[in-house]
Formats: structure tokens, C-alpha cells, sequence
């Protein structure tokens, strides 16, 4: 298994899309280091355009680019260019921008610094405008594919990138199905769906459940929004048990997504597996234990629901 | 002659803007007839632009960043004829494409949707900066208020585009000194004004934003200058040509009734 930050494997998309398609521009707020839009500027440096730390006008002028006809991706952190949510509301969704917001360092997995710099919030804010379509991959294979992808759609989109490494889940010539939620590990009893960096723990959970005489389906959900409200339904009207996970806060992110869709079909039962408060500094496997996203508190959710 | 029929123009929008309004029960007219002669220069004396082909790719763009004053940009493009002049007496009304602040979404020759101030610069400098990435030559102009300038993300873009060495930008400041609940001044002072685009690296002009000559001068000014972006602080006066109006910060956002915009248009139609 081969192992690598989704970030990185973004970069190097970046690099190799930049060279197929002229009309992508990449614009950071000086954290091209981190982002890894580094690569994308030696590359092609008339196409870079670091705009400082400056994000409100980072997001504006992605909007002004795309709206004269070039593929804008916007980058920074997570936290720090989805903050700039008034500026992505009306220039960027209200204007119909052709804007990819490229956020990394998304949720508690980034560690040491601290909440100042974990995206908690980012899904839940761009999953309430009406055309933002909201994708986290899980691996590097994942990524590349989910960015050519983004390349081509028409209209704005988030994509939610880690910091951290993250182990391969899926094969190398695995296809992208924007919309749709991926089996990762077939079960009958329960099903386990996940998104982003908890994908690992989620897995090692299902195995953690298998020991105890329990066979736990795990589904991969790299397209928030829109969500695959189908495989949602057939896992609520068969199972009836769906536990999420995710790296994001409790409130709005794919747990919220998810039981808005098991309440209207009011059948099923749900538990969401978050973060539930501001977080803090830390190792990311001392941060998952606290916060409740080991492969333990998930494997103990899922049973506490099968109890209920 | 040119100058004519410009006045003569900005005369019969100042009587849509009212009529407008008037009808609608709500609205900005303060700023709309602030900023209405400079709209009038660019739209029928500077803009390379087709009505009948909006979406022309070698347009010149207009970003309205303060967008309340939307009604005097709805009477330039009906004028020029991206729509019908039937049309401007829906503004505000339910299904209409003139919304109460501008969406680019629903009306041709609308470049950017604004009305959260503070905006519309760094969508301006993007569309400038797109078009230097792929050598086109078309220029792109930005109406901001002063009021606006309170609001950090202009800095940022004032920040950005001499960086970029936009010369293809062009600013209009409309300088009315007036904000919604008072003057500018005892709000948030702005002043010194100019010298804080100047220290921003800005080529900077200052003129009378009612003088037709000052405007047209400022514009070739700005054509002429290289590797920097020009910002132009329009000094105007908030209500221009309506008596009752200007200078009252109580005219920024409230329409005229009936009777108000009977009494504003015969004032309109009085003057030369």
C-alpha cells in the first residue's frame, strides 16, 4: 500500500491537467507549499497568480477569471478560503462562477496546529448553496481522477483535500462516478459510510465489528453533495442502520446530509460519528482518539446502534 | 457636440432612474443620480461593446461593485439597448430580471452580480487579469462608492492589481461623500483619500463626476497610462439634479412617492 497526502496527489493533477488544458489558472494566498500549487507555478508561472493573504480578494478575483472564460482553482486552507463565505456566496455561487475552491488541512487530521487551522465547518457552509457541488476524496487515485473531473464540470465546486497521508484504498485504474457512493467492503447488517481521511479508521472498524460476529457494509462517499440519495435509500430500506464518519463538525457535514435523507424517506435509524467541539493541538492519532473517530468509537457506535 | 449629447442622454436616464424607483416603492436613487453622468460617458462614449452580442468575448467590461445604485445601470443598458426600456418598470417586481441589485445571471450586459459592497473590485481585477493572461486588449472598468472603501476586501484588491500592472483596469470612485445614515466622513473618514490609492501604487486622477469634458479626459488619461491601474475619484454630488434630494443622506436608500417623482422629473426637465 502505497501512501500519500490527497493534497499532493493535487498537485501533481494540477501540473499534468495544466499541460492538456490552457484555460486553468491557479491562484493561491501564499501557501503554495502547503497547498501544492508550488508545482503548478514553476511550472507554468504566466498561470499562477499569488494573490497574498488576502482570501476575500483571492475568491472575487477567481470569480472575475472564470467569468471571463478561464477554469479558476482557488487554494488555501480549508478553514481560511471557505471562510471567506460571503465573498463565495455571491461571487462565486450567486454569479454561477466557474470557480473550483481548492480547500486542504480539512478537519483534526492536520494535528499539531491546532484548531486556528482545521476546517470544521467547511462542508456544512459550502453544501448550503444551492449549485456548490462538495467532493473529499479518499485517496491519491481518487483525487486525481475527482480533479480532471472538476476540470471539466460547468459551475462551481469545493473540493476538500487532507494534509495527512493516507493509505491507497482504492486500485489504480479505479474510476471517478461523480455522485456516487462507493462499496468499499461489502456486509449485511449494518452500513458504515464514510468520507475523506476516517476512511481508514472506518475500514478497520468494519473489521474490529467482523470479530464480534458482525458484518458491516463500508461505502465510500466522495461526492457530498449532490449526495447518492439512491444508494442512501437502498441501505435505509434494507438494513434500516447507517452509521457516518467524517472528519468535519457534528453539524451539517455528511452526517446532517445523510439524515436529511433517511428522515424523509422516514425509514432507518442513523448515528453520526464527528467532531463535537473547537478541537486542539495534538498528534492526528491522539486527536482521532479524543474527538471520537478511532476505528474503536466507530466500531462501538455502530454496535450501540444495533442494540437500540 | 459629443458632450450634448451626453448631457442630453444623462437628462432622460435621470428621469427613468426616478421613474423607476417611483414605481418600484423602494430603492437607491442618491447614488444612482450620483453616478449616472459617468455611467452615460462610458456606456455612449468609451465602452467597445455590442448590446445585440453581450457575451462578445473582446468586450469591454462595466463591473457595477456598488450595486444599489442598479437602476442607473438598468437605464444605460435599456438605453443602449440590451433591452427593452418597457422593461425598466418591473425593477423590483416579482419574476423580473431587474432585481434590486444586480444578478448577471438573469439580464444581458450585467458583468457581475454585486450588492454586498466590497466586492466587486476583485471580480473587476480578475476579468482584467484574465485578460492580460491571454492578451486581449479588452478594458475593464470598476464603479465603486466611497462608503465602500470602509470595507477591507478593497484594500486587498487595491493591494492586488499593481501588482499584476493592470493598466487594462480602470476605477471610477463616485465620491458623493454620502452614506446610508450619514456622511462618509463622520461614519468611517476616508480621507486622505487619493493619497491612499497613490500609496497603493495606483495611477490617480481626481475630477468633477458631473463635468462630461473632465470624465472623457480622465478616461483617455487613463488609456495612456502603462503597467499601473488608474482610479478616478469622481467628486459628485448625492441626488444630482433632483434639489430635494441632494446631498441628503435620507435620499440614499428611500424611493420617491408619486407625488416626489412627479415634482423631481418637472425639476429634471427644467434644467439645461
Amino acid at each position: 500500500m502505497g501512501a500519500k497526502a490527497t493534497r499532493v496527489a493535487f498537485g501533481e493533477a494540477l501540473v499534468r491537467l495544466g499541460a492538456e488544458n490552457p484555460d486553468i489558472v491557479v491562484l493561491d494566498a501564499d501557501l503554495s507549499k502547503s497547498t501544492m500549487t508550488e508545482h503548478f507555478a514553476a511550472k507554468y508561472p504566466d498561470r499562477f497568480f499569488d494573490m497574498g493573504i488576502a482570501e476575500g480578494n483571492l475568491v472575487g478575483t477567481g470569480a472575475g477569471m472564470a467569468l471571463a472564460g478561464k477554469i479558476p482553482f482557488i487554494c488555501s486552507f480549508a478553514c481560511f478560503v471557505v471562510g471567506r463565505f460571503e465573498q463565495i456566496r455571491m461571487s462565486v455561487g450567486y454569479s454561477r462562477a466557474n470557480v473550483k475552491i481548492v480547500g486542504t488541512h480539512s478537519g483534526i487530521g492536520i494535528g499539531e496546529d491546532g484548531y486556528s487551522q482545521m476546517a470544521l465547518e467547511d462542508i456544512a457552509l459550502m453544501r448550503s448553496l444551492p449549485n456548490m457541488v462538495v467532493i473529499q476524496p479518499v485517496d491519491a487515485v481518487e483525487t486525481e481522477r475527482a480533479v480532471e473531473y472538476i476540470v471539466r464540470h460547468q459551475g462551481p465546486v469545493f473540493l476538500r483535500l487532507m494534509r495527512q497521508k493516507v493509505d491507497d484504498i482504492n486500485p489504480p485504474d479505479y474510476q471517478f462516478h461523480f455522485g456516487k457512493g462507493t462499496v468499499l467492503r461489502p456486509g449485511k447488517e449494518i452500513t458504515l459510510m464514510a468520507t475523506g481521511g476516517v476512511v481508514g479508521n472506518t475500514l478497520k472498524a468494519a473489521k474490529i465489528l467482523e470479530q464480534k460476529g458482525v458484518d458491516a457494509q463500508v461505502v465510500n462517499i466522495h461526492t457530498v453533495k449532490p449526495l447518492d440519495r439512491e444508494i442512501v435509500a437502498r441501505i435505509a430500506l434494507s438494513q434500516g442502520r447507517i452509521v457516518t464518519v467524517e472528519d468535519h463538525g457534528i453539524t451539517g457535514g455528511l452526517g446532517s446530509a445523510v439524515s436529511e435523507v433517511v428522515s424523509e424517506l422516514g425509514r432507518g435509524r442513523i448515528k453520526r460519528v464527528a467532531v463535537e467541539d473547537f478541537a486542539e493541538s495534538g498528534d492526528p492519532e491522539g486527536l482521532y482518539q479524543k474527538y471520537g473517530l478511532s476505528q474503536d468509537n466507530i466500531a462501538a457506535k455502530a454496535l450501540e446502534l444495533l442494540q437500540d | 457636440m459629443e458632450v450634448e449629447k451626453l448631457k442630453a442622454i444623462a437628462k432622460e436616464l435621470r428621469i427613468d432612474i426616478i421613474r423607476m424607483l417611483a414605481e418600484a416603492g423602494s430603492g437607491h436613487p442618491g447614488g444612482s443620480l450620483s453616478c449616472i453622468d459617468i455611467l452615460v460617458t462610458l456606456f455612449f462614449h468609451r465602452l467597445r461593446h455590442r448590446p445585440a452580442d453581450p457575451n462578445w468575448a473582446d468586450r469591454d467590461r462595466f463591473v457595477l461593485s456598488k450595486g444599489h445604485c442598479v437602476p442607473a445601470l438598468y437605464a444605460v443598458l435599456a438605453k443602449a439597448g440590451y433591452f427593452s426600456r418597457d422593461e425598466l418598470l418591473s425593477l423590483r417586481k416579482l419574476n423580473s430580471r431587474l432585481q434590486g441589485h444586480p444578478d448577471r445571471h438573469r439580464l444581458p450586459g450585467i458583468e457581475a452580480s454585486t450588492g454586498s459592497l466590497g466586492q466587486g473590485l476583485s471580480v473587476a481585477l480578475g476579468m482584467a487579469l484574465a485578460g492580460k493572461t491571454s492578451r486581449k486588449d479588452y478594458r475593464v472598468y470598476c464603479m465603486i462608492s466611497d462608503g465602500e472603501c470602509q470595507a477591507g476586501q478593497i484594500w486587498e484588491a487595491a493591494m492586488a492589481a499593481p501588482k499584476f500592472k493592470l493598466d487594462n483596469l480602470c476605477v471610477l470612485l463616485d465620491y458623493n461623500k454620502i452614506q446610508l445614515s450619514g456622511a462618509v466622513r463622520e461614519i468611517m473618514n476616508l480621507e486622505p483619500l487619493l493619497n491612499k490609492w497613490r500609496a497603493f501604487n495606483w495611477n490617480t486622477l481626481e475630477i468633477d463626476g458631473h463635468d462630461f469634458h473632465a470624465i472623457i479626459q480622465a478616461l483617455d488619461d487613463a488609456e495612456r497610462a502603462k503597467e499601473r491601474p488608474t482610479l478616478i475619484l469622481c467628486h459628485t454630488t448625492k441626488g444630482k439634479g433632483v434639489s430635494f434630494m441632494e446631498g441628503k443622506w435620507e435620499w440614499h436608500g428611500k424611493a420617491p412617492n408619486r407625488e416626489e417623482g412627479e415634482r423631481a422629473i418637472q425639476e429634471i426637465l427644467a434644467q439645461n
